[in-house]
Parts: C-alpha cells; structure tokens; sequence
C-alpha cells in the first residue's frame, strides 16, 4: 500500500531526530561519567593517588613509551582496585540490563531477580555449601558453583511451572514467587541447623560484596554479558512490542512465547553468573531501569544500554563508598547500594513530571 | 479479485466450540463487518485470521497461500490488526508506538522510509500534533486513531479491525470509519471489521456477515441483511427497518421476552 499523501513532514522529522539524539546524548554523558567515577575510584583507598597517578597506570601497561607509574602504584591499581572497579561495573551492567528485560518481558515494575526466586535459589546454593559443604564444584568454586547452578534452576523451575499452565507474564511471577519462598524456607532452614560462625558467613554472603572479586571472576562475567547482550539488545523491538500486550505483538510479527522464554533465560544467565561471585546484590536490578526509564522512557533500544549503564555507575558508587565512608572497615556493598539508591530513586520518583510506567 | 478466503474455519476453547464451519469471502476493496450479538464469535473470528489464535481449517490470502502456513512475520506483513482498546503497558511516545508497526519490515534500524511511512500515517490521521507524548496520556479516541496509524504502518493487505468505533466519540466514529472507506476504496486493500452498531455498519460498509453462536446466519449486502426478521432472529431485538441516505437504517424498539438472545 502506497503512502497516502506526499505530505512534507521534515518538521516532525527533524522533532523526532532531535528526540533520538537526546537519548544518545544521555547515554553518552552517562558513559563519560562512569569512566570519571572509575578513575576517582581508583585513586581512593588506603594508599592516596591521585587521579592523574590512577589512569597513569593504567595506561602505562598499554603504552609504556607514552605513560610512566611507579611500580607500587601500578600494584595498587593493578592488583587490588582495578578488577574490583570492573567487577563493580560489569556486574551493575549485568544486574540491570537482566532487571530491565524482566520488567520489560513481564510487564511488571516489580520484576527483578528477587520475585523471579534468581537470587533467594542462589542464596540457598550457597548457604548449601558453607553450612553443609555439598555442592556441584569443589575447592574455591564450591560455594560459587552451587550459587550458579540453583539460580539457574530455579529460573528452569520457574519456566517448567509457568509452561505448564501457558506462558504469560502472570505465570511466570506467580511462579517465580513460588520458587522464592521455597529457596527462602529452605535457606532459613538450613540456617537454623548451621553453626553461628556458618550463619554468620551466610548472612554476609547474603549482603553482597564486591571483595571477592579478581580477574578471573570479571573475565567470565564480561564473557557471559557479551555474549547474552547483543541478542537482547536485537530483541528491542521485539520487547517494545510485548509492552503493548501479547496480542498486538503477535499481530506485529513477534514469536511472543520465543523471545520471553529466551530473554528470560538470558537474564537469568547473566544474574546467576554475577551473584554467584557477589552474593545478593538487590537493589540494581529493581531500580537502575526505573530510573533510566524516568530519563528515556520506554524504548529498549536506549532503555536496556542506558539502564546497564546506570546500574554500573549505582555500583560502583555504591561500592566506592562502601569502602572508603567507614575506613577502615568496609561495608558490604548491597548496604550501600540501598542507602544511596533508595532516596535518590525516591527523588526521581517524586519529580518526575509523567508516568512513566 | 477475492483477498481473503475463509474456508471451513473452526475453533474451541477445549470442547468449547466458538466458531464452527465458517466459509466467508473478502473480496478487494471490500469493507466487510462481521456483526451479531455478544458472544457471536466477532472477536474470536478477527483474532483467528490474524493468526493469533490458531484455528482448524485454511484463510487463503489471495486465493494462493493459506495463512496458517505463513511465519509470524510474514503474516505481519499482510495483515494489519487494531485491537478494540490498547491493554498491556505502554511507555512510548505516539511516534514510536506507530513505528512499531514497521516492526515486520524492518531490522533493528529504522530507516528513512520508515519515518517516512510514520509521517505520512500520522498526517493521513490527523494525530502529527501528538506524536511526542506519551501513549498513555492520549484519551481513549486520540488512542483508537494511532492504534490505526500502527496497523495502516504495517501496509496490509487486509486491515482488520475490533470495534473500532467503541471508544470514540460520534464525530471521531465517522471520522475513522471514512478513513477506513476511504483508504479501502483507494488503495485496494480490505478491511474486516467486527462491529455492534448496526447502522454504521451498514452506512461504511459492502458486505455485513451475521454471525450467532459462532455459525454464520447470513452474508449479504446491508440493505439485504438488515431486515425485521433478521434482527429478531439474531438479537432478540423487535426493531423498524427504515431508509436513510439509501442505506438501511434500525430503530430498535424493545426486546423480546423469553428469547434466548435477549437472555
């Protein structure tokens, strides 16, 4: 069907080009923003550098003819804040580009890797292994193996039982609410029978923690989000779709079942392979979208880079702060991230001008 | 030239049987609306044509290829739907939510044509001074007429519409049932449209099938169809059958006690 009418639309275009080039310009600055707060990081810690010092030594590995450091420097940013900083940005990205598609999937501001039973499965992974020392990996992977392998299966339960009666939206958090409180129960009960020093370890593993992390953990995490991400973000449309209910997205050409079943998996994938090295980190997955989605509304085009890149500079923030606010301890992180996310959210929440969901 | 062939078409909701036995033909240029009490099978027979349910027997779209054998996509491509009311949750701008309708066209990028195709849709209907606000915030009649600008986006062969009428007002009910008439006429495409007013079904369109029980009673042209009997057989209805502008026009009067349809 030809169009209509040769009707010159430039203004409305060149509107709406204006309105795209906003949301990029947004997830620029965000992107600008994070590698500033990555370099301030670095510089913070026991041992003062300076930011010029911090990227110095970075850069030096890459171009020694062109950046000098030091070799004390160099082990500082090296070995102890440097794979804790990606660690924080990768796993920020991860949790909130998985929070952003089962939002978007589900229809439901309340989706996260919590209701979905991800992150209460992983717990009892690792609650499994601390206390009763069994699991699917032995030595430094146990605990990380166990938490892997139950928030996988939970998101396969959480499948199975959504399948069973048809899947839509409301299955699946009915049923991810099910496996909850299941892996809940079953964590409570095996911390009624653990040793206090057990508990105790459980407890903490349970607040999150970007201490345990190393190179290592960040490679295979990156490896895990570069491989889901791209097919994500080549679902946009599709997702978009969906947002309008299943019917019109059917009736747009989406394989609705297909892309839920596959993104979903692919979120999942992405929270267990980073709460298995963090712990529980809950708040990211849950708000980082909701506040991206306040800024560039709902188009998963913008929405799923700009929210992962908001949930990496929560984390980070969040874990620069964790570290350095009550020096020398050093909070757990998924602490920090709710006493700087909650009231900045809450902020957003109150100012915003539209609905946004 | 027949667009769309319906042939033995059934379906059920386990053993419940909603639809059963249907043969319809749409021809091109063809506006044709499918009318008849709640619970007739309206609904459900747009829904089985768009493949959204999955129904027994064939549609051939053009008298070749049965549509139940097409992709997703592919069906998309022919088929353009607007649903009664805008469910589910929709966070977009005006702009992108009638984009989506290039969604069977187009990758990832969208490209000049498709903002073009936007543009001109959006002109077509009169909507362009709202294609920056959100979805949500249009009322129910601004809503109606993008949820069209979508499916026209799609450039179907065939438009198919659930009472497309339902929430407009009476100026904005003409106003969409001629655009529709008048893109039908002009562009050679076809529309099926399920609708409960009688006598804007017969001012807009060239054939009415009358559906009850899920079987149809009868298919004609309106001024066949909308007779005294036909409308106390299928509704329940005792009306007066008059004319206006050379199309039948129905005044009901009241219903018929003790009739099953009435109930």
């Amino acid at each position: 069907m030809p169009p209509e009418t040769a009707i010159d639309g430039s203004d409305l275009k060149l509107e709406y080009s204006r309105f795209v080039g906003r949301k990029l310009l947004f997830l620029l600055a965000l992107v600008v923003a994070t590698v500033v707060l990555a370099g301030v990081s670095a510089t913070l810690g026991s041992a003062d550098l300076t930011v010029a010092e911090a990227y110095s030594a970075v850069l030096a590995r890459f171009f020694p003819n062109h950046f000098h450091s030091t070799w004390f420097t160099e082990t500082i940013i090296w070995n102890l804040r440097l794979h804790r900083i990606l660690m924080a940005l990768v796993s920020g990205f991860g949790l909130a580009i998985a929070g952003t598609i089962m939002q978007g999937i589900l229809k439901n501001p309340l989706a996260s890797p919590f209701t979905l039973g991800i992150a209460s499965a992983a717990g009892f992974g690792a609650s499994l292994a601390i206390i009763l020392g069994a699991g699917f990996a032995g030595g430094e992977y146990l605990i990380v193996g166990n938490a892997f392998v139950f928030a996988l299966l939970a998101s396969i339960a959480v499948y199975g039982l959504s399948k069973y009666r048809g899947i839509s939206s409301a299955t699946m958090i009915l049923a991810g609410i099910a496996i909850m409180y299941l892996f809940s129960a079953l964590t409570s009960f095996l911390q009624y029978v653990g040793e206090s020093d057990q508990v105790h370890e459980v407890v903490f593993w349970m607040m999150g923690s970007l201490g345990r992390s190393s190179w290592e953990k960040v490679g295979l995490v990156a490896a895990v989000i570069a491989l889901s991400a791209p097919y994500l973000l080549l679902r946009s449309w599709d997702i978009n779709a969906m947002g309008a209910g299943d019917e019109a997205a059917k009736s747009l050409g989406v394989n609705v079942e297909r892309t839920r079943v596959t993104s979903m998996m692919l979120a999942s994938l992405i929270t267990a392979s980073v709460i298995c090295f963090t712990g529980t980190i809950g708040f990211i997955g849950l708000v980082a979208p909701h506040i991206t989605r306040m800024v560039v509304g709902g188009d998963h085009r913008f929405l799923l880079p700009a929210s992962g890149v908001v949930g990496a500079l929560l984390l980070l923030g969040a874990d620069t702060a964790a570290r350095t606010v009550f020096a020398p301890v050093i909070l757990p992180v998924g602490i920090m991230t709710s006493f700087l996310g909650v009231p900045f959210f809450v902020y957003l929440f109150l100012k915003r001008r539209k609905e946004y969901w | 030239m027949v667009k769309i062939t319906i042939k033995d078409l059934s379906f059920s909701y386990g053993s419940r049987k909603i639809l059963e036995d249907l043969n319809i033909v749409v021809g091109d240029s063809e506006v044709l609306s499918l009318v008849g009490p709640n619970g007739s099978g309206k609904t459900t027979l747009i829904k089985c044509i768009d493949r959204i349910l999955k129904p027994k027997g064939s549609i051939l779209l053009n008298g070749g290829r049965d549509l139940q054998s097409l992709s997703r996509q592919e069906v998309a491509k022919y088929i353009g739907y607007v649903p009664q009311s805008a469910t589910g949750v929709l966070t977009t701008t005006v702009f992108d939510t009638i984009l989506m309708g290039r969604k069977p066209h187009m990758g990832w990028r969208v490209g000049d044509d498709d903002i073009d195709r936007v543009v001109d849709v959006m002109k077509l209907l009169h909507i362009e001074e709202f294609a920056l606000k959100d979805f949500a915030e249009l009322s129910g009649g601004q809503k109606q007429r993008v949820l069209i600008a979508r499916a026209l986006c799609q450039e179907p062969e065939v438009l198919l519409l659930d009472e497309p009428t339902s929430s407009l007002d009476l100026k904005h009910q003409l106003k969409a049932l001629e655009t529709i008439r008048s893109l039908v006429k002009r562009t050679k495409i076809s529309a099926v449209m399920a609708i409960h007013d009688l006598n804007l079904a017969a001012r807009y369109s060239d054939t009415l099938v009358m559906l009850k029980d899920g079987m149809v009673h009868s298919i004609g042209e309106p001024v066949e169809l909308l007779t005294v009997e036909n409308i106390r057989t299928i509704y329940g209805v005792e009306a007066v059958v008059m004319r206006e502008l050379d199309r039948p026009y129905v005044v009901p009067i009241g219903s018929l006690n003790g009739c099953k349809a009435c109930e």
